[in-house]
């Protein structure tokens, strides 16, 4: 089986710095120069680079890119996802990802041995697993199980956020999500589809921990986030 | 908010959370959102209201139309409630023929006002056994955030209390055209509410967010009022779901009852006019 790559997909990182950030609406001209390059959310038309999403629109280096401010989770490959088992086949597991289509965890990624008159003993309807996108084809989404933290999910409780403003909260290079678990002591797992799982020693930091993860999804057009998070912990002790 | 089913996950963690009286806004187990109420959301209903309750938010429309009687009730208006739960409101809810929430939703509104008289459809007669006023109350979920009943119910009284009588011209039509200042008549000092308590495992609360109100395995819908200001009356009720509520748990709804609908009595009343 191939290994995945040792980059965790391009949304997890903001990259360089950005040199500046205005909001766009979709066909509005971005940049009409020829240097730059059309990232996500933005397509090039002739001479100008047009948004396709409604958003911020962002510099890095030659590409300009867009963050949209809403919009619906799209599976990509190496996505990390949280779902819910929401069937049993004959050859593994269908889970709902919070996308038009299901995915698909095959058998062969439990961890152990699982009897196949017995799949349930080891991922039943309802349980929530953390897995990865394997692969995005026109026959469906298939699912991979083995890395580091994922598989089933035990204990702590899920939530949702709206899917844009996952890498907000994971921060750049993971500063924003490692500020939250340094400051609760909280297992986190953050789904691309916006799914979140907390698990802490007691109820109160599980508790902590998803106000902090909202109240950052609550903030949209803040600069300076992490400071304001960091104020935020200092606040709410 | 998303489409994905209840998990096992959630369901435990919210049974453990209740038993030890905790919610994941902070909120107690019998503790109710805020709430606001705006009026003149449509300029061409008869009186109008729009309810937010956390993010849960509810349209209510009132019209009234020239109609006859029914055979069995031909010395009183008319009273009909209907709901549509819009796809818009949650990706729970689709378009096609009404399902179970959908025809619910408006009978316990028309039931808890019905039975609390706050309508006197006696005065609703135009002429005798042959016209009468027919009460339209449009209720239009715009954002499901749980509580739906509990925010309907807020929002269909206001929007009551706010209903001007349209003027009739000679052949009994309405006139549009000219402004009426005549109010429908209502029972003097009743205001009826719909209170929902939810039980999950052995707690009960009020007021649940949708991902705890999809957790929860049984339910009572209450009517309740200060009838003609007065005591404190139960109008209707309604067991839902599947679990078995014990008289226990009806002991301890009555307990909180009364209190409960004080408090959003005295919050509803800031917004009255």
């Amino acid at each position: 089986m191939k290994e995945f790559d040792k980059n965790e997909g391009e949304y997890e990182d903001f990259g360089s710095e950005p040199q500046s950030r205005v909001i766009v609406v979709p066909g509005e001209v971005v940049s009409s120069e020829e240097d730059f390059l059309p990232g996500e959310g933005a397509r090039r038309e002739g001479k100008d680079i047009v948004a396709s999403r409604y958003g911020l629109a962002e510099k890095v280096g030659r590409v300009i890119k867009i963050i949209p401010f809403s919009g619906a989770f799209i599976p990509r490959r190496n996505n990390v996802i949280i779902g819910r088992v929401s069937d049993i086949v004959h050859s593994g597991w269908i889970v709902d990802i919070d996308y038009a289509q299901n995915g698909f965890l095959p058998l062969m990624e439990s961890p152990r041995f699982v009897n196949k008159g017995e799949m349930d003993q080891f991922l039943a309807i309802g349980d929530v697993v953390a897995a990865k996108v394997w692969s995005v084809s026109p026959k469906g989404i298939d699912l991979a199980m083995k890395g580091k933290g994922l598989g089933k999910l035990e204990g702590g409780f899920i939530f949702r956020v709206n899917p844009s403003r996952v890498p907000r909260i994971i921060g750049r290079e993971g500063s924003m999500i490692n500020l939250i678990k340094v400051n609760t002591g909280c297992n986190i797992t953050i789904g691309q589809n916006g799914w979140i799982w907390v698990k802490g020693n007691s109820l109160d930091s599980e508790l902590k921990a998803r106000k902090a993860i909202e109240f950052i999804a609550d903030k949209v057009l803040v600069t300076g986030l992490t400071e304001k998070t960091e104020k935020w912990f200092g606040e709410n002790k | 908010m998303s489409s994905m089913g209840l998990s096992s996950l959630t369901y435990n963690t919210l049974s453990k959370m209740f038993a030890e009286g905790k919610r994941f806004d902070g909120r107690k187990l019998i503790e109710q959102r805020d709430f606001s109420v705006e009026y003149n959301v449509s300029n061409k209903a008869e009186g109008s209201a729009r309810v937010r309750m956390g993010k849960t938010e509810v349209v209510v429309g009132i019209k009234l139309e020239v109609g006859t009687p029914y055979p069995d009730s031909m010395d009183k208006g008319n009273l009909m409630v209907s709901g549509d739960l819009l796809p818009l409101a949650s990706p729970r809810f689709e378009s096609g023929p009404p399902k179970f929430a959908a025809i619910e939703l408006p009978r316990l509104i028309d039931r808890m006002i019905r039975e609390s008289h706050v309508i006197d459809l006696k005065k609703l007669v135009i002429t005798e056994g042959e016209k009468v006023w027919t009460v339209i109350i449009d209720i239009y979920p715009i954002n499901d955030d749980g509580a739906l009943i509990d925010a309907a119910s807020i929002g269909a009284i206001a929007a009551l209390l706010q209903t001007h009588i349209p003027a009739l011209d000679k052949d009994c039509k309405i006139d549009h055209e000219s402004k009426s200042t005549k109010k429908l008549p209502l029972l003097e000092d009743t205001i009826p509410l719909s209170f929902t308590f939810y039980k999950l495992g052995e707690s009960l609360i009020i007021d649940p967010t949708r991902e705890e109100e999809e957790a929860c395995d049984g339910k009572i819908v209450w009517g309740i009022s200060n009838w003609k200001g007065k005591e404190h009356m139960i109008h209707s009720c309604q067991k839902g779901l599947e679990t078995a509520i014990t008289r226990q748990n009806v002991d301890e709804m009555m307990k909180h009852l009364p209190k409960v609908y004080d408090d959003t009595l005295k919050k509803l009343k800031k917004f009255l006019k």
